[in-house]
């Protein structure tokens, strides 16, 4: 580039230049312009500070956190909330690679959070679904103690969803230790005698985290937090059945 | 499933950016970007082929977020407070960009803005359109995109280098 050129370089390239706008090439031309231009390098230079600090005081990472969900629960305000929150799941789901792919996911209590529920709820899966004689604490003929009992142990009002459009019906629930608190356990049970659980407890960080499926041990689980707890919802089912089902529970929590 | 629905959930982080970015409230960032939402799904029928959603989006939230200022005079936008600068940072884990001074001074001087110039810096800078989109949401051609994005960025710069600062609050 001669002298003339550069100092013609516009002032719009040197914006499409801040804003990545330019091909590496014509980025390149734009440096060598810089180098040999220290006025309008340092121009280029404050604006890039402001759009560092306008990035820094609109993080993406909030915006992420706010707006999961949020199809979601549009939705069901308008009426049409199965559908679309199925979508929403499948969405979530279809991405694929579980929880920890998601990097988006950091705002909702983080990876070690989240793999500390995916290990509780499958665990207690795995240690209650089985049982014959004990499987749950309190049995679905007292759910109105059971679900009274837990809400006032996890400080949030909790319901057992009624899962009876899946074929599932609740055998009953218990009291758990979690990593962070409490932790609520519901056992559902189909007629061919499957099992599944759905778990909740505390330690949500307030916002909303859309659905996770992660599958180990056997088993598959979906995950999800609201404002007040983090779920899971845990069986022996495929992804498109469980995430039907969490969806299910989902819709019924809030 | 429909791909509209996946495409739409994946602008929605940018669309709550934007929203937040201009009108500086939380709540009503959440109820713009909702209502948008739905209007998108109402209209999507109106979305031509081929042309691309996100400035589609952008312009059907700032014609709310206008529409809504005019109702409402509360919603006038109005700098952020230092409260609002530690919420922020509750989200911010590695601050990129500069220590909380410069971000406080940075949101008064976007605050000061001719809303159009700020309106066209912040659909390129937070709302991730590229000028052409941009220009397409605010309805304005690129020309005019460009200078409205020039004149902001020299103000913000006049603003930066001092002048009239006011007093720094102290932040606890």
């Amino acid at each position: 580039m001669n002298g003339n050129e550069q100092a013609r370089m516009s002032a719009q390239r040197l914006h499409a230049y801040v804003d990545g706008a330019l091909s590496r090439s014509e980025a390149a031309e734009v440096e060598a312009f810089l180098a040999a231009n220290p006025e309008q390098a340092a121009e280029v230079a404050d604006w890039q500070r402001q759009n560092r600090a306008l990035q820094a005081l609109f993080p993406v990472s909030e915006a992420e956190a706010r707006t999961a969900g949020m199809l979601a629960a549009r939705a069901q305000k308008t009426g049409g909330w199965v559908k679309a929150a199925a979508a929403l799941a499948l969405v979530a789901l279809g991405a694929g690679g579980g929880w920890f792919a998601h990097g988006a996911i950091g705002t909702a209590g983080g990876p070690k959070m989240a793999e500390t529920l995916v290990e509780e709820a499958m665990l207690a899966h795995a240690v209650y679904s089985p049982e014959v004689l004990h499987p749950v604490e309190v049995g679905a003929a007292n759910e109105a103690h059971l679900v009274g009992w837990l809400s006032k142990r996890l400080g949030a009002r909790i319901s057992a969803p009624d899962l009876s459009a899946s074929g599932y019906a609740l055998v009953g629930g218990r009291l758990l230790p979690a990593d962070s608190g409490p932790a609520a356990q519901f056992m559902y049970e189909n007629p061919a005698g499957d099992r599944i659980t759905v778990y909740a407890t505390t330690g949500s960080k307030g916002t909303l985290a859309s659905f996770q499926f992660d599958s180990r041990h056997g088993l598959s689980g979906v995950y999800w937090q609201d404002e007040r707890l983090r779920y899971a919802v845990v069986g022996k089912l495929d992804r498109a059945q469980l995430g039907k089902i969490a969806v299910e529970v989902y819709r019924q929590l809030i | 499933m429909s791909s509209f629905h996946e495409r739409l959930e994946a602008c929605l982080p940018d669309l709550w950016r934007f929203a937040f970015s201009l009108c500086r409230d939380r709540a009503l960032a959440d109820d713009l970007v909702q209502d948008c939402a739905e209007r998108a799904l109402r209209k999507r029928a109106l979305l031509l082929p081929g042309r691309p959603l996100r400035p589609w989006l952008m312009k059907m939230l700032l014609n709310i977020f206008r529409n809504q200022m005019r109702r409402d005079r509360k919603l006038r936008a109005v700098p952020l407070d230092g409260d609002a600068l530690e919420r922020h940072e509750e989200f911010h884990v590695a601050p990129a960009g500069g220590d909380r001074l410069e971000l406080a001074e940075m949101a008064r001087s976007l605050a000061r803005l001719p809303a159009q110039q700020r309106e066209a810096l912040l659909a390129v800078v937070v709302g991730g359109l590229d000028y052409a989109g941009a220009a397409r949401a605010l309805d304005i051609p690129v020309g005019t995109l460009m200078s409205r994005i020039s004149r902001a960025r020299a103000k913000l710069r006049q603003g930066a280098e001092g002048g009239s600062k006011p007093p720094l609050r102290s932040v606890r």
